[in-house]
């Protein structure tokens, strides 16, 4: 047993954060994440050029990893920057056309931007419950609904939209502009759409799509897993320091008794979370990886908030600036239990789970 | 031991949800329930409605303009404000310097100052902090230098709430170094259009500007607006305090949270089923109605006690502590409760055909992120615990 990343993981990590740190700095960052087009356009090319995309797939695919800790180890460098280029929808997209045996080369290369618009506004997180319909016209097929806040739509050049034809889901390819996308900005910074479907013109990617939806969004979940302790990391970095440099009562506040067991308990959870990601990251491919990544992402849901919350509490009034950048940590750590199933909805699954003996 | 209001108690709340119905304005009122900002019109009209009836003051004794209520009125009324989504009071004139000048103001001040907060002339701001001295406000350094009849002042305060929309400050300021940093601070009233104060927005972490820095660069202030004796300040700042702490549970506030956030869960659905039926978001909105329940008993409890000794006692620290919490318990479900809907950054564009949330609910996290402030000011919550340890646990 050891828990080292390979040499070419290792090194893929150290160029992606290297890249980050010297290019995509908080104050660009917080420029470019809160403004259409809520990322930076010709960042995302330097980005895809790197290569982290390729890291998304297995060679067979055209890429070079495709694994649990591919993932993680491309996400983390992300959290860690708090990055809002629309690299999670990436991975998504990859997955599914991935599954259908497609031509992933415009997605990889970074060329075209794909989103993955699932949810819905009275389906949120559970796939069964999604309403949008796929009726076949033609050659191909007709969407009719509407998608609700798809991350990186508002950026996208195609969109793999789940929709139902009759009790079976599948995934549909429709063009940007054959449909009507309203594009906005998120309170912790990148964008998404919302995006409305009427007898709008797509391709049958997969006709019967349960268990590559599904393997996408473990994969997703997975992936935001990794970008919170990224985050979480840098965000306890951060109260540290400023615990150890802020006077106040003539001593630093971290000499008070009643913010050190605080930070320990901190400290506690960031380590479980990371914990549970590298089990989760390790059980990718196998029967356990939808259960284990439930339980990965109920615990960061839990754990990052607990560390976006005190780290902003611990800070005292500083931390709830837009100009200091643990605000900025503390919004994106929050709301990443907004994307993908929260807590309590990964809670049921794996309590689920305890019913199959 | 009767939990019910008296008959008199039930008279005045009935009194006080008729004024609300008949003078509240919708359209103020619906900003409120959706968490939108206020305009200082907004605020000023506000004021005025409740001026015009008498009840603005609500601290004040009745010879100064005020209400003249007692405790248990006080907290009628803030409930049933907070009930009907009225705009909060701007506490700064109104509940701090107003008793302030009661208790410590010269007669001159208080004919001078009192009626223009109550009439709106003036709005003031509250400088108290600074970047250096926050928790441990007695380390403050702006410094007021006598000189001649007046004073010359020079530091930065910060975290000023509404000081955009403010013509006057009051100050906590250094006029001795001597002894304990406590002896060494003095009240003082200043008009901020003063030549040398130069006021800053500061941005907070949802996006908002209610907060600002000001700074003070030889600012010369009249002698006479000094209030108490120069030194006296501490005593000043810490019955302030005591003050500060009536509605400090804001009850009111959660009481409205709850109800709202009721409703959401209803409004919201998961597939075909309510939200309020799937047994885990049941369990955590069970669970705050619970401490809620609670903290409604604990609250007049605590205000019976002071209304018996005239002050809250330490015991109001307990307060402030769950009220917070209680509070941003239910900005955190709210929040939750939307799903991904929640994320969106709040803006006009998002209405309507557009809207993501439901209605009234575009902005739950960002008063979410906005409401973590609560734990912070006015003493945040590992100050009050300080506070209790030493009063209570007597280790
Ligand atoms: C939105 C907002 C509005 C405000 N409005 C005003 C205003 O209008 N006027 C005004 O004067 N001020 C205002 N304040 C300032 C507020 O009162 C201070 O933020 C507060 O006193 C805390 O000070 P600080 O932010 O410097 O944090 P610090 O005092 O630096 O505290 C940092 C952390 O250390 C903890 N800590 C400090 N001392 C101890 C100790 N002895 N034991 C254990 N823990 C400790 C704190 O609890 C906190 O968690 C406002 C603040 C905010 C955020």
């Amino acid at each position: 047993m050891h828990f080292e990343l390979t040499d070419d993981r290792r090194m893929l990590a150290d160029t992606l954060n290297r890249f980050l740190t010297d290019t995509y700095g908080i104050e660009h960052r917080n420029k470019v994440a809160y403004e259409a087009p809520f990322h930076d356009p010709a960042k995302w090319a330097e980005l895809a050029e790197l290569g982290p995309l390729f890291a998304l797939v297995p060679e067979e695919q055209g890429g070079f990893g495709g694994a649990g800790f591919d993932i993680a180890t491309v996400f983390e460098p992300l959290g860690r920057a708090l990055c809002p280029e629309p690299v999670l929808p990436a991975l998504m997209a990859a997955r599914l056309l991935a599954a259908a045996g497609e031509d992933l080369e415009p997605l990889l290369s970074g060329a075209t931007r794909y989103a993955v618009a699932l949810g819905e506004t009275d389906a949120p997180y559970a796939l069964e419950d999604i309403a949008t319909e796929a009726a076949p016209a033609g050659e191909g097929w007709e969407l009719t609904g509407r998608k609700s806040v798809v991350y990186g739509g508002n950026a996208a050049g195609k969109f793999l939209v789940a929709a139902r034809a009759g009790d079976v889901i599948g995934v549909y390819e429709v063009d940007a502009e054959d449909a009507a996308v309203t594009g906005y900005g998120m309170i912790d910074g990148g964008g998404a759409a919302e995006v409305f479907l009427e007898k709008t013109k797509a391709r049958q990617v997969l006709a019967d799509a349960g268990a590559a939806l599904q393997d996408a969004l473990d994969f997703g979940a997975l992936a935001l897993c990794a970008e919170a302790v990224g985050a979480m990391d840098v965000t306890y970095d951060m109260t540290l320091d400023y615990l150890k440099t802020r006077k106040q009562f003539g001593r630093a506040i971290g000499s008070f008794q009643a913010l050190q067991h605080r930070m320990v308990e901190m400290k506690t959870e960031i380590e479980q979370a990371r914990s549970i990601t590298i089990l989760a990251a390790s059980r990718m491919g196998t029967e356990e990886q939808s259960r284990t990544v439930s339980m990965a992402k109920n615990l960061i849901g839990r754990a990052a908030k607990l560390v976006a919350e005190e780290a902003i509490q611990m800070h005292g009034g500083i931390a709830m600036t837009w100009e200091y950048p643990a605000s900025h940590y503390a919004k994106r750590l929050v709301m990443i239990d907004h994307q993908l199933g929260d807590t309590d909805h990964h809670l049921e699954k794996v309590m689920a789970g305890l019913q199959v003996a | 031991m009767d939990l019910n209001f008296t008959p008199e108690e039930t008279a005045f709340r009935d009194e006080v949800r008729a004024f609300l119905k008949d003078e509240l304005p919708s359209e103020v009122a619906d900003k409120v329930r959706a968490g939108r900002e206020l305009t200082k019109a907004d605020m000023e009209r506000w004021h005025a409605i409740l001026n015009a009836r008498g009840w603005l003051a609500a601290t004040w004794p009745k010879e100064h303009g005020g209400a003249g209520w007692n405790a248990v009125q006080r907290h009628i009324f803030e409930e049933e404000c907070c009930l009907a989504s009225a705009p909060r009071i701007v506490p700064f004139g109104l509940f701090m310097l107003g008793p302030v000048l009661i208790k410590f103001g010269s007669p001159e001040q208080q004919k001078a100052v009192l009626p223009r907060i109550l009439d709106g002339s003036d709005w003031w701001c509250q400088g108290y902090s600074e970047p250096g001295a926050g928790s441990d406000l007695a380390s403050l350094k702006t410094r007021a230098v006598r000189d001649g009849d007046h004073y010359v002042i020079n530091g930065q305060k910060t975290w000023t709430t509404l000081g955009q929309h403010a013509n006057k400050i009051f100050c906590l300021v250094r006029t001795s170094t001597e002894g304990k940093p406590q002896q060494g601070i003095s009240f003082i009233l200043v008009d901020l259009d003063t030549p040398g104060i130069e006021m800053r927005p500061i941005k907070l972490i949802e996006g908002g500007h209610e907060v600002n820095e000001v700074f003070f660069t030889d600012v010369r202030v009249p002698a006479e607006n000094l209030v108490g004796e120069e030194n006296q300040g501490w005593t000043i700042a810490k019955y302030l305090l005591t003050h500060e702490r009536t509605n400090i549970a804001g009850v009111g506030f959660s009481v409205q949270a709850f109800e709202q956030l009721k409703s959401l869960a209803q409004q919201v659905r998961r597939g075909g089923k309510r939200l309020i039926d799937n047994p885990l978001f049941a369990a955590r909105l069970a669970q705050i109605e619970i401490d809620l329940e609670a903290m409604k008993i604990t609250n007049l409890r605590m205000l019976a006690e002071a209304q018996k000794n005239g002050a809250p006692g330490p015991e109001s620290s307990i307060l402030k502590i769950k009220g917070t919490v209680i509070r941003q318990a239910l900005n955190d479900l709210s929040r939750r409760a939307l799903g991904p809907a929640a994320a969106p950054f709040p803006s006009e564009d998002l209405e309507g055909n557009l809207a993501v949330a439901p209605a009234d609910h575009a902005r739950d996290a960002a008063r979410y992120f906005n409401n973590r402030k609560i734990s912070i000011f006015g003493g945040s919550n590992e100050i009050q615990k300080n506070i209790l340890t030493k009063a209570m646990l007597e280790l």
